[in-house]
């Protein structure tokens, strides 16, 4: 199996804290991979880090097999990135975002592109409504499309189904399933939700206090801790001082 | 360097004006009405009959330069603050994006609403006080855009400084503007400035175009040295304030403040 991202003894030092904390890992190419680990544990940071809008202070990230310092626009290019925490400017209107979006990754036919991707997450209802006026359910999927713009290959998203209720919850698990099957895609992704975890994610890496903890396949980590699903095993892992 | 990167962030700033009428206000409504209060106190003085003082060309000339150059920094700065306001930095800086191409788009914002406040002050003065700014001639051009990069340099460090201290910097970012104005002998030459503050005048491009613009209308001669002071003193400007805000973006980026900004 290839590894779409390598990150090796990653650190990050917020003043004197590390937020992470000699942190090795790697992503296969065609997974979806859930970054597990309790609050404050330093997965945003590692996201970020992986997107280069932090700057490591020390160790090395590798994304398709290439390095920020010099791979830059390629890098950034064949990825991107979603979050309930960042919008999308509300000001302008859906498809207003998607067009500069769009724009912004260079996407050659744009227009068709946008209506592809437009079916897929069925939000043609209110591609001329302000994108203020959204629900969360709806931006949700919008970023989602935009996240899809540029046809990436790797997808890094942070707490995607944050703040969904079940029903969409549900159907952006769904989305996200078939974005890795029908595209090929590759997925890091954290969340707290240790079911939907179990439900859709290949393997799993767990970091605590900025360090690896464990990773596997969520079966071999249930097996290995003894436990019924992958939510004992987080409790177990993230109560255990070691 | 990618145009359809820059063009697509000044097409994104285009639609916030398309729809936004308050936007628009913002770029006619200041400039309109300074020109009318110097317009028509420089009517009254010119009515006194001062001697030798052209009031009309001195004031409305300054008036209106001032303005572009108030314009060009005050573009740069809510382009940028609008993706901060948004909470949009983030989702622009995961695309290709560079920094220069996101300054080059800053810069034609700024350069869309100063073509835009040059036509509405230029028609209005000439309608109102009888007042042709192309009288300059030639010499308007090169000074107008001595000013606007200017601005823009300026713009670029309020910026900056947002960007370090958050959105709560903006009055301070804000106010260099109004710093600056005392200094560029805007509305007077350098000679009325006390001896000592005088030297700081000549560091400022602007006090060049100023200086400029009066001789051009007191001579009718376009005057070259003030030209090249400009040129090189927006030289060192540019120079620095951008290798600030790459310092300043290096800073945000290494303790992690882009995602916290607001
Ligand atoms: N910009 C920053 N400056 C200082 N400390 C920071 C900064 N960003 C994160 N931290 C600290 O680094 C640690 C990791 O934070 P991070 O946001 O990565 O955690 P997380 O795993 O994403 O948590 P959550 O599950 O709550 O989202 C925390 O202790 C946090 O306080
Ligand atoms: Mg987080």
């Amino acid at each position: 199996m290839t590894h779409i991202i390598e990150v090796e003894h990653l650190v990050k030092s917020f003043g004197s804290v590390p937020a992470v904390d000699d942190l090795s890992f790697g992503v296969e190419e065609g997974t979806i991979t859930g970054l597990l680990g309790p609050n404050g544990a330093g997965k945003t940071t590692t996201i970020q880090m992986l997107l280069d809008l932090i700057t490591p202070t020390s160790g090395i990230i590798r994304i398709f097999g290439k390095e920020y310092r010099s791979a830059r626009e390629a890098i950034l290019g064949k990825l991107n990135f979603s979050s309930p925490y960042v919008s999308l400017p509300g000001n302008l209107t859906v498809h207003e975002n998607l067009l500069t979006f769009g724009r912004l990754y260079g996407v050659k036919e744009l227009r068709r592109t946008i209506d592809e991707l437009v079916d897929f997450f069925e939000i043609r209802d209110f591609l001329g409504k302000m994108t203020y006026n959204l629900s969360t359910g709806q931006l949700t999927r919008l970023n989602l499309t935009k996240a899809l713009l540029n046809n990436p290959k790797l997808l890094l998203l942070d707490e995607p189904t944050a703040s969904l209720d079940p029903d969409i919850a549900d159907r952006t698990r769904a989305l996200l399933m078939r974005i890795q099957k029908e595209r090929g895609v590759t997925i890091l992704y954290t969340s707290h939700n240790m079911e939907e975890v179990e439900e859709i994610c290949d393997r799993v890496i767990f970091i605590q206090h900025g360090k690896l903890k464990d990773q596997g396949t969520p079966e071999e980590l249930i097996t290995k801790y003894g436990h019924e699903d992958l939510n004992d095993v987080f409790l177990s892992i993230a109560r255990n001082p070691s | 360097m990618r145009w359809h990167r820059i063009q697509a962030l000044l097409i994104r700033h285009l639609y916030l004006y398309k729809r936004s009428f308050p936007r628009i206000m913002d770029i006619v409504y200041w400039p309109v009405m300074e020109l009318l209060v110097w317009g028509f106190l420089s009517m009254y003085i010119e009515k006194m009959n001062v001697g030798g003082f052209n009031a009309v060309t001195v004031l409305l000339g300054a008036v209106i330069f001032w303005d572009f150059l108030n314009q060009s920094q005050k573009s740069v700065s809510i382009a940028f603050l609008e993706d901060i306001w948004e909470k949009n930095l983030l989702n622009i800086f995961v695309t290709p994006l560079r920094l220069s191409e996101f300054f080059i788009s800053t810069l034609l914002v700024g350069f869309v609403r100063l073509i835009l406040v040059g036509i509405i002050l230029t028609v209005l003065s000439f309608v109102i006080y009888g007042f042709n700014l192309f009288s300059l001639g030639f010499a308007l051009i090169p000074f107008v855009l001595n000013l606007f990069l200017f601005g823009w340099a300026l713009g670029l460090f309020a910026n900056a400084i947002i960007l370090r201290f958050g959105t709560s910097a903006q009055i301070l970012a804000w106010g260099f503007l109004v710093l600056v104005q005392p200094f560029s002998a805007v509305f007077y030459p350098v000679s009325a400035l006390p001896q000592l503050l005088q030297p700081l005048a000549y560091l400022l491009p602007s006090t060049y175009v100023f200086e400029g613009m009066r001789s051009v209308f007191a001579t009718g001669t376009f005057s070259a040295p003030h030209l090249w002071g400009a040129i090189l003193a927006n030289a060192v400007y540019l120079t620095v304030m951008i290798w600030f805000f790459f310092k300043m973006f290096a800073y945000v980026k290494r303790e992690g403040k882009l995602l916290k900004l607001n």
